[in-house]
This record gives C-alpha cells, sequence and structure tokens, in this order.
C-alpha cells in the first residue's frame, strides 16, 4: 500500500538564498554529497527560532498538525547538524510546499488583497487607492484551530437547496433530494477564511 | 494594466460573482485604453479543476489582478507564483461598474 499522503505545507518567505558553503576544510571536500534541507524545514527553523513562535502557532501558520510540524522541525536540525559536522554543503530546495504571500485589508472599501511582490512595499489600496489600509493576519491564534465541522453546509448548485454536512462524506457524493443532482460545499459566512 | 473582475451576468450592471473559479463572467478591464471585454467562463460547469482551469483563462490575457469574493486553496498557490495580485471583495452587492469606478481612483 501507499503510503498517506502528506499536507501541503504553507511557506511564507522562500529562503533568500539556495544554500550554504562550508569553507576553511582541512581536506578537499569537493566531492561530499551536500545535505537537501526542504523548504518546509528551512520554513520550521524561521518560524520557530527567527519569529520566536511556538511549536503550536507555527504548525497553525504552515497549515499542519503541531506533532508534524514537531517532525519537520526536528529533521531540519538533525540536517543542519549533519552538514556542520560532516562539512557539507547545504542545498535549500524540494518539499511539499505552497508559497503564500501577505494579505492586507482596506479600511476605506472594505476589502481584502495580497502582495505578490515581495520586494515592494504595498503602497496603496490597489481597489480603492486608499492608504487606510493594514496588515491582515491570515491566522488568528486566539480563534479555533479547527474547522468546526457544523460550519459546513452542502448545497445543490441547480436549486439552492441546504442540508447539514454529514462528517466523512464528501459533499460532491450527496445528491440532492429535490433535482437529484451531486451537491457542493458551503460554508457559512463566520467561517474563518484560509 | 489589467483586471479580471468576475461577474454574475453580462452586462456591467451585473454584481460581482462571489466565486472565482465558477463564476459566470469574466469582465477584463484595461485601466489605460479603459477597454471591458466580457467572456464567458466555460469552467462553471466542469465538476473537477474548475479553479486552475479559470486561472489558466485570465492568465492568458495577461491580467496583473482579480477582483473575486473568494479564492480557493489550489488558486491561491498558482496565483502567487504567477504574480497576480488578489483582491477579495465581500459585498456581493457590488455592481461591476462601481468596481470599475473604484479601480479608477
Amino acid at each position: 500500500m501507499s503510503p498517506r499522503l502528506k499536507v501541503l505545507r504553507k511557506v511564507l518567505n522562500p529562503p533568500v538564498i539556495k544554500g550554504f558553503k562550508p569553507y576553511g576544510a582541512e581536506k578537499s571536500l569537493q566531492d561530499s554529497i551536500p545535505v537537501n534541507l526542504l523548504y518546509e524545514e528551512y520554513e520550521a527553523m524561521r518560524l520557530s527560532d527567527y519569529d520566536m513562535l511556538n511549536h503550536l502557532q507555527a504548525s497553525v501558520v504552515m497549515g499542519v498538525s503541531r506533532p508534524t510540524f514537531t517532525r519537520i522541525y526536528a529533521s531540519a536540525l538533525q540536517k543542519i547538524a549533519k552538514a556542520f559536522v560532516e562539512g557539507r554543503q547545504i542545498l535549500i530546495e524540494g518539499g511539499k510546499v505552497y508559497f503564500d504571500s501577505d494579505w492586507y485589508s482596506c479600511r476605506a472599501c472594505n476589502c481584502y488583497f495580497n502582495n505578490p511582490e515581495k520586494e515592494k512595499p504595498i503602497e496603496k489600496c490597489p481597489l480603492c487607492g486608499s492608504n487606510q489600509f493594514d496588515k491582515f493576519d491570515t491566522v488568528d491564534f486566539n480563534n479555533e484551530i479547527h474547522d468546526n465541522p457544523s460550519d459546513v453546509q452542502c448545497v445543490c448548485p441547480e436549486c439552492g437547496f441546504e442540508q447539514e454536512h454529514q462528517i466523512g462524506v464528501p459533499c460532491k457524493k450527496e445528491v440532492c433530494p429535490k433535482c437529484g443532482k451531486g451537491m457542493m460545499r458551503k460554508e457559512k459566512k463566520n467561517c474563518k477564511r484560509n | 494594466m489589467r483586471i479580471a473582475i468576475t461577474s454574475t451576468g453580462n452586462t456591467l450592471e451585473s454584481t460581482i460573482d462571489q466565486r472565482f473559479g465558477r463564476c459566470a463572467y469574466f469582465v477584463i478591464y484595461d485601466t489605460e485604453s479603459k477597454a471591458v471585454e466580457i467572456i464567458p467562463n466555460p469552467n462553471k460547469v466542469v465538476e473537477e479543476g474548475a479553479g486552475p482551469a479559470s486561472v489558466n483563462l485570465v492568465a492568458a490575457r495577461n491580467v496583473n489582478k482579480i477582483v473575486s469574493g473568494e479564492f480557493g486553496i489550489k488558486i491561491k498557490s498558482m496565483l502567487d507564483s504567477l504574480k497576480i495580485q488578489m483582491i477579495i471583495m465581500k459585498e456581493p452587492e457590488k455592481k461591476i461598474n462601481e468596481i470599475i469606478e473604484m479601480l479608477n481612483h
């Protein structure tokens, strides 16, 4: 059986460099194999030791569970230690990740927007042009971390009929009792954005 | 600069569509020439992968920004790598011409 699929990890800021090279080696290390530090391991290290978040907060930022975060972090430390001790290069690449950007909210027109160009700071709201915008944290640590299943409804795209979502049954597998079409997922308005 | 707005209808009086991948129409607005192009979304009825297909549709028209009510998780990472800015407008009553007016600020 194939192993369980890994959840995509969210990386907010990709590293500014591609890796590290050792210097001043006593014997030639040219032929040594570099250690491959994954993007998610870099991100775990950045959140935990640079941004000083605890593992629970950092796991929410990366969109994984707390134990998974701790495993990623432990593997990062192990790889870095290996590179230090054996005098190997560190190559930061790969990993099951997606990149997310910083989000902002505008008070003048009540919209949210992101900044795809990380190097250029946002000067005005792209929609209404006002400068009354704030940095918007996509993750609110005080809120419940897990999705509340009762926040999810199945909705029929044809006639708009809604019913309570059954846990464990995908909305697409549900059939609308009125018109017999497949249902879709609908989240209630108070549900958090992610 | 070209901006795509998701729309529920094919006129400028229509309201913004709260979904991106399965919106009815895309309104593509050019801020320099003030030209408006309305294209129907063929991905409205597909069962799966409507979001990525819609991203390809608007990215082929060289847009820099997209205004919609919501963006799915697959789309966010795609648009991030394409460097297209996402603007989330959570007001379903907003009309397309009101949004175009705001964009002209």
